[in-house]
């Protein structure tokens, strides 16, 4: 037995809404990287699920790109993370807002 | 030997050139001599090719020598050629004859100036630029040349720019000029517009094709041109500030040459003058008006350059009055005999203001007769040749220009004969200020022995005569003035020089006069008796006198107000309507357009900024939501 494609879907959909709230409402910059992280791999599980229903190769093609571009998003990510940090230990989202207009 | 005619203007180009590079090495006064040498060997070249041209049959006395193509743009083909005939010979004649002179005498002149070699190099393209201009054989090279003269006039008007009324002296000639180029441009325009050609003969060969209104309008535009150049009605202010240029140039450039460029212009388009007698009425009306007006200014002037110079408009309004005329022939004659005794005055009076100091006031002068006996006889027959005493060559010139002015409108002959009368009045008023009477200036003497001891002898004053180098040209002057009349004797059609002489360029559009030999010595007679007139009643005026009011009223001492007219009409105008450019247009619609762009950027840019909270979250929600937006869009789309 094989679990419908709309399943898949809506686990996505919840997991993207998760991530997305969760970027919003917490202030810790770790944090708000993983929920960046999860929005990328639920966008991931629906070009997995798309390909798999339509049979189509492309989706998950799509998928290694997401990946590659995660992998380089956290590379540059954690460095201004850590760069934050050594300016002030313990800092929020919110401290970092030096570019305020 | 006629090939030779190129030299005429590349001796003082080339003595230029030299002097440009290395003048100041030369110094003084070896820089002076060359510049001299130069005009003079361009001299005697214009002799021999003058003498070549003579050695011709008149009907071929006319050879262009072309030299180069200058510019070849569509249709329009301009070469830099040399018109060799007998109008351009005797003009370059004169021209070179005159300017050697007071080269020469400018090495004594100006041998204490500190910018002597420069002043010899501007003089050396004055002459080449000159000499452009009267060899031409199109009218694009003669402007050429017409813009050179003008251009050097303005560097030697404000040779000593030092002093703020030479500076300004030199830009009001410019503009005065500006305005008559301007006419002269657009009569080439509309030259080329209707014939195709700019050079003179083809010119003159098309011009049936052109159009009376057409005619018209370039001789009245040429002639705009002219008066600027040659200072006549309504242009002619400029000339009498141009006298602030030493007086070598003042000699050379605003009395013997440059002034007469328009005179030879109005001549050398005689062919177009003939066919709009009306134009060329309007011309000699002009030049009568400008006569008169001038004649009257000098009356009243106490700068004794101011007096020569407004003398100068004055002849040349004689002039103008003669071309208008059709009497090309007398025009000639009379810038030949005045370039002669008005060169020969200009540098009698540079004597006197280097005898007497730099003085130029003629109240200040006096009694320089018995000083001065060389500049004082010179002097003399110059001022009997502009008067127009017989058997001087002012006599001759005149009288031909006032008969002729009476055969198109015995009006013009009176406005002629009350001027001659004026001219000479105030010669002789000068004359008399000048060399006799008592002296009105401090000499040693005045100051007694003890007062003598005190004063420092830089400060008395010992007129006597210039040095050789500066004696020698008024003597030549003086002979030439003296002479020059029997060129062209009214009595015999044997006697006529000139005329047979230039009748290969004129002879076919002159105006002829028939008057018989009885009504030619009448003229000659009123016209002497005109002369002596004047020299008397000057004599009885000014042999006492030193100022007398009420023959020298404000109005002509400031020549008729017409500065003042010009400042109030014009100047005073613009400088309100430039203000106002600067303050209102300016300031408030040009700046104020700027200005609130800029002002309308920086509002919204400050009520926007508030959008930039620096919150990274807040971003991510304008993300999100724009995503949310773009999605719901494209849903909804492909739904519907």
């Amino acid at each position: 037995m094989s679990i419908s494609g709309e399943w898949y879907l809506v686990l996505s959909a919840v997991l993207f809404t998760i991530g997305a709230v969760g970027l919003l409402v917490r202030r810790n910059v770790l944090v708000m990287f993983m929920c960046v992280e999860l929005m990328l791999n639920a966008a991931n599980l629906t070009f997995v699920t798309f390909a798999r229903e339509l049979n189509d190769i492309g989706g998950q093609v799509a998928v290694f790109f997401v990946l590659v571009v995660a992998a380089a998003e956290v590379v540059v990510g954690l460095g201004i993370l850590v760069a934050i940090f050594r300016r002030k230990v313990g800092a929020t989202a919110d401290d970092a807002h030096t570019l305020k207009g | 030997m006629i090939h030779a005619a190129f030299l005429i203007p590349a001796l003082p180009l080339a003595g230029f050139a030299i002097l440009l590079l290395c003048g100041r090495r030369l110094g003084n006064p070896l820089a002076g001599w060359i510049a001299t040498g130069f005009v003079g060997a361009s001299f005697v070249v214009t002799i021999i090719v003058f003498a070549a041209l003579f050695a011709r049959s008149p009907d071929t006395r006319s050879f262009t020598q072309y030299l180069f193509t200058w510019f070849s743009v569509d249709r329009m083909n301009v070469g830099v050629g040399l018109l060799i005939d007998p109008l351009s010979m005797t003009m370059a004649a004169f021209v070179t004859g005159v300017s050697a002179l007071i080269h020469l005498y400018s090495i004594g002149y100006m041998e204490h100036d500190e910018r002597y070699s420069k002043f010899f190099v501007y003089m050396n393209l004055f002459v080449f630029a000159m000499l452009m201009l009267v060899l031409a054989n199109n009218f694009l090279v003669a402007f050429f040349g017409w813009e050179g003269v003008g251009v050097v006039s303005y560097f030697l008007i404000a040779f000593w720019f030092g002093r703020p009324a030479a500076a300004s002296a030199g830009k009001k000639a410019m503009i005065y000029n500006r305005i008559g180029d301007a006419g002269f441009l657009v009569a080439l325009f509309l030259i080329f517009e209707k014939t195709g050609s700019l050079t003179y003969s083809v010119v003159f060969a098309h011009l049936s094709s052109v159009g009376r209104a057409n005619l018209i309008a370039i001789a009245l535009l040429l002639f705009l041109g002219a008066c600027g150049k040659s200072a006549q009605i309504p242009l002619f202010p400029w000339l009498a500030d141009a006298m602030e240029g030493p007086t070598p140039v003042s000699a050379l450039i605003h009395a013997a040459t440059m002034v007469t460029a328009g005179v030879y212009l109005m001549c050398r388009i005689n062919p177009i003058l003939h066919l709009v007698p009306d134009a060329a009425h309007t011309i000699a009306w002009v030049g009568a008006a400008t006569a008169f007006v001038a004649a009257t200014a000098a009356c009243a002037q106490r700068d004794i350059k101011k007096v020569l110079a407004y003398s100068t408009v004055s002849q040349l309004g004689f002039m103008f009055l003669a071309a208008g005329c059709g009497a090309y022939v007398a025009a000639i004659f009379l810038m030949l005999t005045h370039a002669f005794y008005k060169a020969l005055l200009f540098l009698g009076a540079g004597s006197v203001i280097h005898a007497m100091d730099d003085e130029q006031d003629i109240k200040k002068m006096g009694a320089l007769r018995a000083l001065m006996p060389i500049t004082a006889i010179t002097c003399l027959v110059g001022w009997f040749s502009i008067a127009g005493v017989p058997p001087f060559s002012g006599f001759w010139s005149k009288g031909d220009v006032l008969m002729n002015a009476w055969s198109v409108a015995p009006a013009l002959w009176g406005i002629g004969a009350v001027t001659a009368f004026l001219t000479a009045y105030y010669m002789g008023r000068q004359y008399y200020l000048v060399f006799l009477g008592t002296p009105r200036w401090s000499s040693a003497k005045e100051h007694g022995d003890v007062a003598m001891k005190a004063v420092d002898h830089e400060s008395s004053l010992h007129p006597k005569d210039a040095r050789k180098v500066m004696t020698v040209p008024l003597v030549v002057l003086a002979v030439l003035s003296g002479l020059a009349g029997f060129l062209d004797l009214p009595f015999h059609p044997d006697f006529v020089f000139l005329e047979r002489w230039l009748s290969p360029v004129v002879g076919a559009n002159l105006a002829h006069h028939s008057f018989s030999l009885a009504a030619t010595w009448a003229f000659s007679l009123v016209d002497a008796a005109v002369a002596l007139v004047g020299v008397g009643i000057a004599a009885l005026v000014w042999k006492s006198a030193v100022d007398r009011k009420a023959i020298e009223p404000r109005f002509l001492y400031f020549a008729w107000f017409v500065d003042w007219t010009y400042d109030h009409a014009i100047a005073r105008p613009s400088k309100v309507l430039a203000s106002f450019a600067a303050t209102v247009v300016e300031m408030k619609m040009i700046d104020g357009a700027v200005n609130g762009i800029a002002a309308a950027f920086r509002n919204t840019g400050t009520k926007l900024r508030r959008v930039q909270s620096g919150y990274v979250r807040n971003y991510a929600l304008g993300v999100l939501g724009g995503a949310v937006l773009v999605i719901a869009y494209v849903v909804f789309r492909a739904r519907g």
